[in-house]
């Protein structure tokens, strides 16, 4: 009996190696594998914010404009030329000869269709702000449309460029309706003319794109090369990792900095440090209505300020790409400038200037935080070398932001990443405009910020951010600490291309 | 025995709509559900539209009669983040949660039983403290680094086995191992100490005496009186299985209940958390009812305790 069941075990091993190993290898397939911890389950740029939806939104649709995250430069994409009209008024002529993944031809009408829904605020898009700028569109000839704006909104070219998507006209129209009656968009079969096209969607496991045939040849996304482009949700890094070295995944990011170091070591698969658009800092309850009121005393934000050591964070924690910042916004970003008041790293100070504010021997109180808790501790470490004893608080991002917005945080170390718009609006309107996001709510930043958000002078708009980034810096009512930084890890027979806004650009990568 | 059929069906039932009330309660117990659906855009005017079209706004006995009545004829609401009919999610992964369970539970039975066996006939032999090693080992070691640990010799070491997913039978094999061992040492155990008790008693000596062969004394006569509370744990545990394998699913990347139980309570998803549970209890519930007729069925005396 015991030889029988040996001998059944020794089989069952032998049909497993001989090939029952499923391979989703991606060389081999022309299938390249990329997974996140992230389920997704709507496959629409408007009505899924996440960042795995961000990255495949530009594999699935076009915006009227394409900007090099190199350069910095905005080329033609399905727009060929456009033109200031006036401060609220942009006219457009678009591409000819461009095909959506159902085979009909692209035109004004979709653009026109596209504005209309995206800007109905009814219809409920998700990161409103992305297009809530546009009024309507305007077709002028059956390639030609003039895009209306509520008011002068100079980073325009910029959203146009990355949030604004394509979609056909009539898309939405048969959208299924939810329980509570309302139309469900997200619901919708995905149509765009990026460069993939969806196929496949099993919500949990993963998203299967194929590439798109008859993509137009002069877009400056390039002609995609790949056959398949797989996203898989694989919750365990480790399982990634493990996936990764047996040529299950071609392609995985956000590797802790130890783990990415012993892999490169090992040097079976490309690592590599990149910066993104996301930055670090950490929010003071300014007007104490958090309960405590250590932080309403200047004296004692800037004890924090020089109580931490951000650059020792950058450098051990988050990788040699990241950098620390003095400006409540990204340096890549548009008129975002470092000539502020900047807060270094000074512990003897920090305790001289507690001793001042009337804590010699420090204090206690709570910290938030939702990302990397890892950092949020070493803050908390170089705290207490000052006395400053802070009670960690780690949270669900959606339950973190709930607390802020009723002001429950005496100091929340969060992260933002500007939905990768390389434009200050994106950040520093986003969080010191007066909205529930703000911290001190300071008339002087709220005016230069809502000047510099409906300038359409490039010079004018740098101006009047430096006065609002100028004085959130020397207030303190922000105390920006780096710029996040990721490690990618990748097969080697991937030729990939990191770029700083956090998009990776699928779309454009190669087999070696 | 109809009685006693009666008797466990009222309990089940009981247990049940205790059951259905804590987990109704549930979406009470992170504050308004109302604002949770809204979304953080809503009006006020949106939140009292959401109270009345979702019947928030009611008696919350109503509410929960209304939420049961649904519930009984498979309406478990609309998941929040999917924007999908919970049940037809539920429906969609429960097939795999179920076919991991099965395949753990074969295994672990398959593996024990044996084991639990053959210490019991040589005790205190080389096989019986190799069984009660791989018992000890079986309860001490975490399930997650257990699984880690086949993934890095079976997966990358030797490139036996797919790592994750569900693509073919070969990815459940790494999994079924991995959770159906973590109870293996359990019903190792129990059919030990079973079978050394029978072992032992009168008319397994008498049927010696008699001269039946040892094999029939072994599984004919001795297993069936000492499987009894095996069948008991192996019911128990297969429901503990279909609701305890979020570790696993989650380390193999298998789209199961488990997997969704985790991703719905990190995302706030409170319909799809509730019928979740609703559902796995009810699995427990209905497991551990079969449980107790099959018993009684193999063990008459059971029906007139």
């Amino acid at each position: 009996m015991m030889r029988s069941i040996l001998t059944g075990l020794a089989a069952a091993i032998a049909a497993v190696s001989l090939g029952v190993v499923p391979s989703y290898a991606g060389k081999s397939d022309d299938t390249l594998n990329w997974a996140t911890d992230r389920e997704v389950a709507v496959v629409d740029p408007y009505y899924n914010n996440t960042r795995e939806l961000v990255i495949q939104g530009h594999m699935g649709w076009d915006g009227l404009l394409f900007r090099d995250a190199t350069t910095g430069e905005f080329q033609p994409l399905l727009a060929t030329k456009w033109e200031w009209k006036d401060n609220v008024t942009l006219e457009v002529d678009l591409r000819e000869g461009v095909k959506f993944h159902d085979g009909s031809d692209f035109d004004a009408d979709d653009v026109v269709y596209t504005v209309k829904h995206v800007s109905n605020k009814d219809n409920g898009v998700l990161t409103f702000r992305n297009v809530g700028w546009m009024k309507e569109a305007e077709k002028l000839a059956s390639h030609k449309v003039r895009i209306h704006l509520h008011k002068p909104f100079p980073a325009a070219l910029a959203y146009l460029s990355n949030a604004v998507f394509i979609v056909p006209s009539g898309h939405y129209d048969n959208a299924p309706n939810k329980a509570d009656g309302k139309k469900d968009f997200g619901a919708v079969k995905p149509v765009g003319t990026g460069p993939y096209k969806m196929t496949e969607l099993k919500a949990g496991e993963y998203i299967l794109w194929e590439k798109h045939s008859d993509y137009f040849k002069a877009s400056p996304k390039g002609q995609p090369t790949i056959g398949k482009i797989r996203f898989r949700t694989i919750k365990e890094l480790n399982t990634q990792l493990a996936e990764l070295l047996t040529g299950g995944l071609d392609w995985i990011w956000d590797v802790p900095k130890d783990q990415a170091e012993r892999l490169q070591e090992q040097g079976q698969v490309t690592v590599e440090n990149a910066k993104t658009m996301r930055v670090s800092y950490m929010a003071f309850d300014v007007d104490g209505d958090s309960g405590q009121k250590f932080f309403t005393d200047k004296k004692v934000r800037m004890a924090v300020a020089h109580a931490i050591n951000r650059e020792a964070i950058t450098k051990n924690l988050v990788g040699p790409a990241s950098s620390v910042i003095h400006s409540a916004c990204h340096p890549d970003q548009f008129a975002c400038t470092q000539d502020v008041t900047k807060w270094n790293y000074d512990p003897e100070k920090a305790k001289a200037l507690l001793k001042e504010a009337g804590y010699p021997d420090g204090f206690e109180f709570d910290i938030y935080a939702y990302r990397q808790r890892e950092y949020t501790e070493a803050v908390i470490g170089d705290l207490a070398k000052v006395g400053i004893k802070a009670k960690l608080t780690f949270l669900q991002y959606r339950k973190l932001r709930d607390l802020v917005w009723k002001g429950q945080t005496p100091i929340n170390h969060m992260t933002w990443g500007s939905n990768s718009i390389p434009d200050v609006s994106a950040i520093t309107s986003h969080f010191f405009s007066g909205g529930r996001d703000d911290p001190a709510k300071d008339d002087d930043v709220i005016k230069a910020l809502a000047e510099g958000d409906t300038s359409t002078d490039p010079e004018a708009r740098k101006m009047a951010y430096k006065k609002a980034l100028a004085k959130i810096s020397a207030e303190l009512y922000w105390l920006p600490m780096f710029t996040y930084a990721k490690y990618y890890v990748y097969s080697k027979d991937l030729d990939f291309q990191t770029t700083p806004d956090e998009i990776p650009r699928f779309y454009s990568a190669k087999w070696n | 025995m109809l009685q006693y059929v009666l008797k466990r069906l009222g309990i089940a039932i009981l247990v049940a709509v205790t059951v259905s009330m804590i987990t109704f309660s549930m979406i009470y117990l992170s504050g308004d559900p109302a604002i949770a659906l809204a979304g953080e855009t809503a009006t006020q005017e949106d939140i009292q539209n959401i109270r009345r079209v979702y019947g928030y706004d009611q008696p919350i006995v109503v509410q929960y009669a209304n939420w049961l009545w649904n519930a009984l004829q498979g309406d478990f609401g609309q998941s929040h983040y999917l924007k999908k009919p919970v049940a037809d999610v539920i429906f969609e992964r429960l097939p795999t949660t179920m076919l991991l369970g099965a395949c753990a539970l074969i295994f672990a039975l398959v593996l024990s039983i044996p084991l639990g066996v053959v210490a019991a006939v040589r005790p205190n032999s080389l096989i019986d403290r190799i069984a009660l090693t791989i018992a000890v080992v079986g309860q001490a070691m975490p399930s997650f680094w257990f699984a880690l640990t086949m993934m890095l010799w079976l997966g990358i070491y030797w490139r036996l086995l797919p790592i994750s997913g569900t693509a073919s039978w070969a990815n459940f094999v790494m999994p079924s191992i991995a959770l159906g061992y973590y109870i293996t040492p359990a019903v190792m155990r129990l059919t030990r100490a079973g079978m050394l008790e029978v072992l032992s008693s009168d008319y397994i000596r008498t049927a010696r005496a008699k001269g039946l062969r040892p094999m029939t004394v072994l599984f004919k006569h001795a297993l069936r009186n000492a499987i009894i509370p095996v069948v008991s744990l192996a019911a128990v545990q297969f429901g503990f299985m279909l609701g305890g394998s979020i570790v696993i699913e989650t380390i193999f990347a298998v789209n199961g209940l488990g997997f969704l139980a985790w991703e719905s309570i990190q995302r706030a998803d409170l319909p799809m958390m509730q019928a979740i549970v609703l559902v796995l209890s009810f699995f427990y519930i209905i497991l551990t009812f079969l449980a107790d007729m099959l018993n009684a069925w193999l063990d008459p005396r059971i029906r007139v305790m």
